[in-house]
């Protein structure tokens, strides 16, 4: 299946540049679940075990080409939404939200897939698109449809956070296409008086809790505010080359909600500092860029928009995720990906990583 | 032209990204701003405030609700209890201060090591109990010599008080520290390691209203432990307290009536199915199980050939012996087998195929109608009846009684007791049923099984002619003030569809035993109550002829099922002696007991309910005890 020609061409600079956060990723979970008096396998050897996983399910899809998923494209979006509506009806709830499907061997997570499937799909609708100028209004209204079906479907889980990221990855790949001043004016004056209704109406009292407390954080110092506080108390008392590595007292001390998930970087930044964040702001960066780089040099407009909608979720995963740690955007439960622990994220961002090879290695035969 | 529009829209593309890539550069570049911010130009503040980081989480423990009897007498509440607490976090020389703490409070160094080491993974803001139950005196101690004893801090938590030692301790049942097991559970899903729940009896039964909701305060200290301010409280919610059925006097004078005997007793409301006592003999000290328990007492209660740990009221099940016949006579009566006056002649034994099945009286009963055949116990005239029957139409009549079955009395465990027939057998054994096997089961031997629960609402709905109420323990919930929550209705499980004209025959026979020349059942007599009731005896092992020397657990069971007023029923009892070997002096005497206390605290308020309780210390009060009293039991 793998073809030999396709080997020589891996992009090693998007592989090095993951692999070394990965890496990064798992000294930071040891330290972080330090704290942790667990049995059974350590955390940082589990995301070990998931990061080569990873890898082999990026080396899976980067060796098929592509196109294929072009003409899938539709079928995925299809089912997918079915399974966000099978969700809602069967699915498991925990911690008061509705987000697996169990399928007796394994479960899965819809609305984490459906990060994949709203690329694939607004890549194939562009495709097929073609415009000078900028898109008018009436060409937005379709993909507005077929993207405010899932959206609305995870929003009622709850998950604001994906529902977020899959509504920014889609506006993503609609400015690389491009639009017209006039769409943008009208968008604006549309989504103004939506914000307002889905505050009155959608939103669960927590979701506005942790807004609100991210405008003010003194308003409960012991609720999500209180997440804020010490996170940013973390960040802060690093300082230019942090505690060292396992000793930062806020994470040691366990006063960081969920340090090894959502608040690694938190972790992180406390114990090695401006000079580490640095390191690793470089490296996302680079990472944003390069993939950026791959959608530039591509010679097709499918494979050209898949690269632009993946680095695009990768790009909202890492500033959403950071944002949030150090106090600019509210507590959502965005995981930083190849950082965070989790085997979800994981294998959701490694199968984007697996497209951009994908397209990465294929440029020269067209 | 459309070569043009093509190389025009790639080049565009080409042009857009570009831009990303420069709002991607901005984006990552104002996050490095921020970085900066935090990290070196207010690092300082961040630092000094990561340093003087000292949470604290106070818990405050919810008080358990209080459980109490039918008249209000409180059986079970809280005393407050100090322990003797440490936040690892405040602590330099842990070494120095256990010494210290085992030297002022003489508290044993090595244990509070051991607990203090054996905490893992908490925030080290979160108080480790080093010591639980501290004196008063001790607590004086510490509050002297806080400045010497950094970190140190004294909880308080309710603790668990039974107003009556042992009594009801079955039924009460005892709390303990929440079992990881347990935890796993999705009953217990908001409870923490350390949550003290209720392990069985009421206090497991009604844990979710009895327990409450923890709370706590999440304070900041500075760095020698002082509280500087109070982020959050959340405060704790007190538990419902618990109205039990059970009269407390009843109760006590069932379990004085026991004295060493090991057995069961429950009385029950005949009109309600409320229980009035529930009795399992020996108790325990429900105190010592929220503890430690000495490794002593527990060694004790586990080799007592009595089990006392034993709920027998809930668990145990037995052989109904003779009280079964009440049963087997309605299947007869149901299916026209007997009548008032159809008769057996007893001649002491009874022969089917080449076997022979003894009356109890080997002399023979001679001549015996319905009524004879009840208040002598006569096994032959029975013997007789379950062979016309067959095994299933006893079973038919047993389940009219929903016999066979647990009665949903509300506590964890009870069991289902057992109603033989022959398809039974043939799923149980893979055989079928021999006629010979019907002879034992029509006088409640053989492979017949009651729990105590079972007799005692098989003898009320005798007394009420054919209601079946379902047996329960708690008459209402209450807040903390008193103020009535929630009252539990009667509960009607069925009726059994015979009629009054049979139960009443059966019930003139139960009279007889209790009141008439040659009844089994004479020592249930009260002076001022008409009592009916039936004795049984059942065996243990097949050893009939057996003299005093037979060694305890192979002597037979003593039962006794009664109710009264015969005119008028208002109260049944089932009373099971273990090994107490005749129902008519084992048995009978207990229920007789039973019953008169709940008449005196009928009548009118001579004395108080409390005082009733109290001062009845002689013991062995007889049955027919009191005196002479006027008829006034018969207005209230």
């Amino acid at each position: 299946m793998i073809d030999r020609r396709l080997l020589t061409n891996i992009d090693w600079t998007l592989a090095g540049i993951v692999a070394t956060i990965c890496i990064l990723g798992i000294l930071n979970i040891y330290s972080a679940t330090m704290p942790y008096k667990i049995s059974g396998t350590p955390y940082y050897l589990k995301q070990f075990n998931w990061m080569l996983f990873g890898m082999c399910i990026s080396l899976a899809v980067c060796s098929i080409d592509y196109h294929l998923l072009e003409d899938l494209s539709y079928w995925f979006y299809g089912f997918l939404v079915l399974l966000l509506v099978a969700v809602l009806v069967v699915g498991r709830r925990s911690m008061g939200a509705t987000r697996w499907l169990h399928l007796g061997f394994f479960n899965i997570q819809p609305s984490e897939l459906m990060k994949l499937v709203i690329i694939v799909t607004f890549a194939r609708y562009f495709n097929n698109f073609h415009v000078v100028g900028g898109l008018s209004l009436r060409d937005t209204l379709f993909p507005l449809g077929i993207l405010t079906l899932p959206a609305l479907l995870i929003m009622k889980q709850p998950d604001l956070g994906t529902a977020v990221l899959v509504i920014l990855i889609a506006v993503s790949m609609t400015v690389y296409v491009g639009l017209r001043w006039s769409t943008i004016f009208t968008f604006v004056a549309v989504t103004i008086p939506l914000v307002w209704l889905g505050w009155t109406t959608f939103l669960r009292p927590y979701q506005k809790n942790r807004i609100l407390d991210f405008l003010d954080p003194e308003r409960s110092r012991l609720g999500s505010g209180y997440h804020i506080i010490q996170s940013k108390i973390a960040v802060g008392s690093g300082g230019i080359f942090g505690k060292g590595f396992v000793k930062g007292t806020q994470s040691q001390l366990r006063f960081l909600p969920e340090q090894h998930t959502d608040f690694a970087f938190s972790v992180f930044s406390e114990e090695w500092g401006f000079v580490g964040c640095l390191v690793l702001i470089v490296l996302y960066m680079s990472l944003v860029l390069w993939g950026l780089n791959i959608a530039r040099r591509c010679n097709d407009r499918f494979g050209a928009l898949l690269a632009v909608g993946v680095t695009a979720m990768l790009f909202w995963h890492i500033v959403i995720n950071m944002g949030m740690v150090i106090g600019i955007f509210p507590v959502v439960g965005v995981p930083l990906p190849f950082f965070s622990y989790g085997g979800t994220s994981m294998i959701t961002s490694m199968v984007g990583i697996g497209m951009l090879q994908s397209i990465s290695m294929r440029r020269f035969m067209f | 032209m459309i070569e043009q529009r093509f190389v025009r829209e790639v080049m565009e593309s080409k042009r857009r990204i570009m831009f990303l890539s420069f709002v991607v550069g901005g984006v990552f570049f104002l996050l490095l701003l921020r970085l900066w911010h935090l990290q070196i130009l207010n690092t300082e503040d961040y630092r000094a405030m990561s340093e003087n980081n000292r949470l604290r989480f106070v818990p405050v423990a919810a008080s358990r609700g209080a459980i109490l009897d039918r008249t209000g007498n409180v059986l079970v509440s809280n005393r407050p209890s100090f322990s003797l607490a440490v936040v690892p976090q405040e602590v330099t020389d842990k070494d120095a201060l256990l010494d210290r703490l085992s030297s002022l409070l003489g508290l044993d160094r090595a244990e509070m090591s051991e607990r203090w080491s054996k905490v893992k993974g908490r925030a080290k803001y979160y108080p480790i109990v080093l010591a639980s139950n501290i004196s008063r005196d001790q607590v004086e101690i510490v509050e002297e010599n806080r400045l010497r004893l950094p970190g140190v801090e004294i909880e308080m938590k309710p603790v668990r008080e039974y107003a009556n030692g042992t009594l009801a301790s079955h039924l009460l049942g005892y709390i303990g520290e929440v079992s990881e097991d347990e935890l796993t559970r999705p009953e217990f899903e908001e409870y923490n390691p350390g949550d003290y729940i209720g392990k069985n009896g009421i206090e497991r039964g009604l844990e979710k209203e009895l327990h409450g909701n923890d709370g706590g305060r999440q304070l900041e200290v500075d760095a020698r432990g002082r509280v500087l301010r109070t982020i959050s409280e959340t405060y704790p919610t007190v538990g419902n307290s618990v109205v039990l059925t059970i009269d407390a006097a009843v109760q006590k004078q069932a379990e004085r009536a026991f004295g060493d005997q090991a057995g069961a007793a429950v009385a029950m409301d005949v009109n309600s199915g409320e229980v009035l006592a529930f009795v399992s003999n020996p108790g325990f000290d429900p105190a010592l199980f929220s503890g430690k328990l000495p490794a002593a007492k527990w060694k004790d209660y586990l080799e007592d050939k009595r089990h006392p740990l034993e709920n027998k009221a809930l668990t145990g099940q037995y052989p109904p012996g003779s009280t079964f016949k009440i049963v087997t006579a309605l299947a007869g009566l149901e299916d026209n087998k007997i009548n008032d006056s159809s008769t057996v002649n007893c001649t002491g034994s009874y022969d089917l195929g080449t076997s022979t099945f003894k009356c109890w009286n080997k002399h023979g009963h001679g001549t015996t109608n319905l009524k004879k055949s009840l208040r002598e116990s006569c096994d032959v005239y029975f013997y007789q009846l379950g062979e016309r029957l067959g095994v299933d139409l006893i079973a038919a009549t047993a389940r009219k009684f929903l016999l066979g079955a647990p009665m949903g009395i509300g506590l964890n465990n009870e069991k289902s007791g057992l109603i033989p027939t022959s398809e039974w057998k043939q799923k149980r054994f893979g055989k079928r049923w021999f006629r010979g096997e019907t002879l034992p089961v029509a006088i409640g031997q053989g492979y017949v099984l009651m729990t105590p629960i079972q007799l005692a609402s098989m003898i009320a709905t005798v007394a009420n002619e054919g209601t079946i109420y379902r047996p329960h323990l708690v008459k209402r919930i209450v807040d903390t003030d008193g103020k009535p929550l929630r009252e539990v209705k009667p509960e009607i499980m069925g009726r059994t569809g015979i009629s009054p004209e049979k139960f009443r025959l059966v019930k003139q026979g139960l009279l007889a035993v209790v009141n008439e020349p040659g009844g089994t059942g004479a020592m249930a007599r009260l002076y001022d109550v008409r009592v009916a009731g039936k004795t049984g005896t059942s065996q243990v092992v097949k050893m009939r002829d057996s003299k005093a020397g037979t060694p305890y657990q192979y002597r037979d069971h003593a039962l006794f099922v009664a109710f009264a007023p015969y005119e008028k029923p208002e109260i049944a009892v089932a009373v099971v002696v273990e090994h107490g070997e005749h129902g008519g002096s084992a048995a009978a005497p207990i229920a007789a007991r039973i019953m008169r206390a709940w008449f005196d605290g009928k009548k009118p308020a001579a004395k108080s309910p409390r005082a009733r309780s109290e001062d009845d210390d002689e013991g062995d009060a007889p049955a027919t005890s009191g005196g002479a009293r006027n008829e006034e039991t018969e207005h209230d």
